[in-house]
């Protein structure tokens, strides 16, 4: 068919732009799909931060709130409670909190909260998601030994009443610390930690 | 070339069908003064619908967070707009029961999130300004545009009471009003009040289709390109085939 | 690097046949050199297939086939979904769109006689094709669960309620309720979702296993099997589908590419012809719209069925001609009686009747989109005619235009004044 000389280099370069051309279109439309499935305005909606007025909480009480569908524990300790707390490091797997992912910054302290002695964590066991039991006295059916904490019953993680994990779980890590602030003396809002105003 | 004249034909054809379906519009209305890019006007209609129509209508689609696309902050949202209790990312819902509603007004009042594109903006346009006093109605109103209409006249304070002029009825085509009691405001000012409140209702329609179009662009620019390096290397291939 | 990916594919041949099979259907597929303009539209049609089919899988993660809910989720996808908007309009638009390029894909065939034998089951898998997109569009219409969707399929169930005998029974059935209810909206969801498209895929692969066994069809009618070299056995006017007809094809996908963008980013509703304005009000039971026309691309089989005056009492014949009026194509293969198959050397005569065809077949869209008085009435004191609707008077003349079309193809076609084909394709 060819009774002319075929100009090879000028076919790869037209068929190298066309496809590169072509392929940041497919990519392009590629986008829209893949983001089509990323948590809707609804859902980000629902999940928006939630205000929970902390100053109802009795000394030793805690209150369970829903944060993107999920329980999160505010728990008041007593200054007992809180006195148990470093008493068993040993028996914990990180009790220092050094896995970052689990905790805001400003949470890595004795009682991983921003207000000594007011606790705010996400109730879902890190094992496989269940949501563990509060078995906040020491004692009781959880044995003599128990100071006080939770317990998963899906698979049986032990968690401290700060939410670290007790070695022997099968949860890896401690109970997450969901960000949050104060945005007075007793109003908390979960969900959102930023700086500005609210 | 034969196929050429073909394709500028298929596209001729394909841009003028709206134009066909415009002709035969019918019912005679106005044309809404409206600029949906005129944010100021977005702003007071959205300030009209809050404090007018959403007592009794829903926007339930509309997410008051989407404001921000006719330049409302946060701040400015949740302080002029947004009810007590309520959150920026919820959506327009009244405290209304459609059930109590349909006591009260015969109909359940009609969710208005998508008003706009149903209805059209030069019929809002002359629905809001065509209510005029009839006393052989319940609700004591009625209306040029939608005759019979079940709503009250919410705005008559704005616009004062209009009359059919004599001797005419609500039935001919284009009824003239007359403005027997004046309002607080002068018909150029609530003629102005309506322009602005239909449209934030064509934006509530549809918000982000000013972006759409804005991307639409860069889409062609984009699709020119990779058509004319289609073309140049069909060109160069078919100078094989003889 | 090379001599691994040769070591593949030897190895991907060997247990199933990939190269043989890009060689049958692309590199080795010898269609005719002389395709123009009017051969886009096959690749078109299986480009929107393929959108449609991805942008509806998407719509489908978001959509609720629920009576209560199915308007607020297209709002939710228009609003809170991100792109849903995109996604939507892609798949409202490629609707219609769908029905322009595969009207446009069938005038080829009918110009061209690509219908004729041995192409004959070619045609009727594209019947079966259209058909199902028919039915696609249909069922679809409905899940926005707007006022047009919800008071279309009404109109169009109690269609089947006046067959004789057992036309309530069958309505009530496709139903499932006394009304068009939940239980409606969500089978059709099943058909829209499920049923259809596996039918549709099936007949898309038997429409081009049929043509890559017989071969294309060009626009001179000209068997380019007839001619093939006597060393190679290649057509001579053969040339390998791919590269030169992929290349082509890029060039009428971008073109087409544009125009659907435009309509996407620019006009999404194009006048209400695409997404008709009544079809942002919620379904009402209770209210009919004032004027209900179904969507543009049924509107030349729906003033047949208006055109039709009822016989008898009885409806059923309108829907009868509207059903026979799709299914009539299908018989071209066996009414076309003519010796040559391309309108370039067809008679004057057969050229007229087309016409004739296509001007019917417009003009009773056109028609199908308006209400009957759109005309006015003629004067009551007219003879035959007097007190009826003009546009009802011109759409049954039309009607009887569509019909005479294939029912005296046999006899104008036989013996046709033709030109003398070539024995090889031109330009």
């Amino acid at each position: 068919m060819a009774n002319q000389p075929v100009d090879h280099g000028k076919r790869r370069f037209l068929i190298a732009a066309t496809t590169t051309v072509g392929g940041i279109g497919a990519g392009a439309v590629a986008v829209p799909f893949v983001s089509s499935m990323l948590p809707s305005e609804r859902a980000k909606a629902a999940g928006a931060p939630v205000e929970v007025d902390v100053s109802k909480i009795e000394p030793g009480a805690m209150i369970t709130e829903e944060w993107r569908g999920k329980p999160v524990w505010i728990i008041n300790l007593t200054k007992e409670m809180s006195a148990t707390l470093n008493k068993h490091n040993d028996l914990l797997t990180d009790p220092g909190c050094d896995v970052t992912s689990q905790q805001p910054s400003y949470c890595k302290n004795a009682t991983r909260s921003i207000k000594p002695g007011l606790v705010v964590v996400v109730g879902i066991c890190t094992h496989l998601g269940c949501s563990p039991s509060p078995k906040l006295q020491a004692g009781g059916d959880m044995g003599a030994a128990w100071a006080g904490g939770f317990f998963c019953p899906c698979h049986g993680s032990k968690f401290d009443l700060v939410g670290r994990v007790y070695k022997g779980s099968p949860a890896p890590t401690n109970l997450v610390v969901p960000p949050y602030k104060y945005l007075s003396d007793s109003m908390l809002l979960i969900g959102d930690d930023s700086k500005g105003v609210a | 070339m034969n196929s050429l004249i073909m394709k500028r034909l298929l596209l001729v054809i394909s841009l003028s069908l709206p134009l066909l379906l415009q002709a035969s519009e019918s019912v005679h209305l106005e044309r809404a003064p409206i600029n949906s890019s005129d944010q100021a006007s977005l702003q007071r209609g959205a300030k009209t619908f809050v404090n007018y129509c959403l007592n009794c209508h829903s926007a339930a689609y509309m997410r008051y967070n989407r404001l921000s696309e006719i330049g409302l902050n946060d701040t400015q949202i949740k302080d002029s707009l947004l009810f007590a209790g309520e959150k920026i990312g919820e959506t327009m819902k009244v405290a209304i029961q459609p059930t109590d509603a349909k006591v009260w007004f015969g109909v359940a009042p009609p969710d208005l999130s998508v008003v706009a594109r149903a209805r059209g903006v030069d019929w809002l346009y002359g629905y809001l300004r065509g209510f005029y006093r009839d006393s052989s109605r319940p609700s004591g109103w009625n209306n040029t545009v939608f005759p019979n209409v079940g709503m009250p006249h919410v705005l008559w304070q704005l616009q004062g009471q209009q009359v059919l002029k004599p001797g005419l009825h609500s039935d001919v085509a284009q009824p003239a009003l007359r403005l027997e009691k004046p309002g607080l405001l002068s018909p150029k000012e609530y003629d102005a009040t309506i322009a602005d409140l239909v449209n934030y209702l064509a934006f509530m329609a549809e918000p982000g289709k000013q972006q759409h179009q804005k991307l639409g662009l860069i889409v062609l620019l984009f699709l020119s390109l990779l058509f004319v390096l289609a073309y140049y290397l069909k060109k160069e291939f078919w100078k094989d085939v003889h | 690097m090379q001599k691994h990916l040769v070591n593949l594919l030897a190895w991907v041949d060997e247990r199933f046949p990939l190269t043989s099979n890009w060689k049958a259907h692309l590199s080795e597929y010898y269609a005719p050199k002389n395709f123009n303009f009017w051969y886009y539209f096959g690749s078109l049609a299986m480009l929107v297939l393929v959108l449609q089919i991805v942008t509806g899988i998407f719509l489908a993660m978001h959509y609720k086939p629920d009576a209560a809910l199915a308007f607020a989720s297209v709002e939710y996808i228009m609003r809170d979904v991100s792109w849903g908007w995109l996604i939507r309009y892609m798949h409202s638009t490629g609707a219609s769109m769908f029905f322009i390029v595969v009207y446009l894909h069938m005038f080829r065939g009918m110009i061209y006689g690509s219908y004729r034998s041995p192409r004959e089951l070619i045609w009727l898998f594209g019947v079966g094709i259209f058909l199902c997109l028919m039915g696609e569009a249909f069922f679809g219409y409905l899940l926005p669960w707007g006022q047009m969707s919800y008071w279309g399929a009404q109109v169009i169930i109690n269609l089947f309620t006046t067959i004789p005998f057992i036309g309530p029974d069958v309505s009530e059935w496709l139903r499932g309720d006394y009304v068009v209810s939940d239980a409606t909206l969500n089978r059709f969801f099943a058909f829209h979702v499920i049923a259809l498209p596996l039918v549709l895929l099936g007949l898309v692969a038997a429409h081009i296993i049929a043509l890559h066994e017989v071969g294309s069809n060009n626009p001179d009618g000209v068997e380019i099997k007839k001619n093939k070299d006597p060393v190679t056995h290649i057509p001579l006017d053969g040339i390998p589908f791919h590269p030169y007809y992929t290349v082509k094809d890029i060039v009428g996908v971008s073109v087409f590419l544009i125009v659907f963008s435009a309509i996407i980013f620019f006009a999404p509703e194009m006048g209400g012809y695409f997404l008709e304005a009544n079809n942002f009000i919620p379904a009402d039971p209770l209210k009919t719209p004032a004027h209900i026309a179904p969507v543009w691309y049924f509107t030349p089989y729906y003033s047949i069925l208006r055109a039709v005056p009822p016989i008898f009492n009885s409806q059923f014949p309108g829907v009868a001609a509207m059903g026979l009026s799709v299914m009539v194509f299908a018989l071209m293969p066996w009414l076309d009686r003519s010796p040559v198959k391309s309108i370039r050397y067809r008679s004057v005569t057969y050229k007229l009747w087309l016409s004739l065809f296509v001007v019917s077949f417009v003009i009773l869209g056109y028609l199908g989109t308006v209400p009957s008085n759109v005309w006015g009435t003629f004067d009551a004191a007219t003879s035959v005619v007097g007190g009826a609707d003009r546009a009802t008077i011109v759409a049954r003349i039309f009607t009887v235009a569509y019909f005479a079309f294939f029912v005296f193809m046999p006899w104008y076609t036989k013996n046709e004044k033709t030109k003398l084909v070539p024995e090889r394709v031109t330009g």
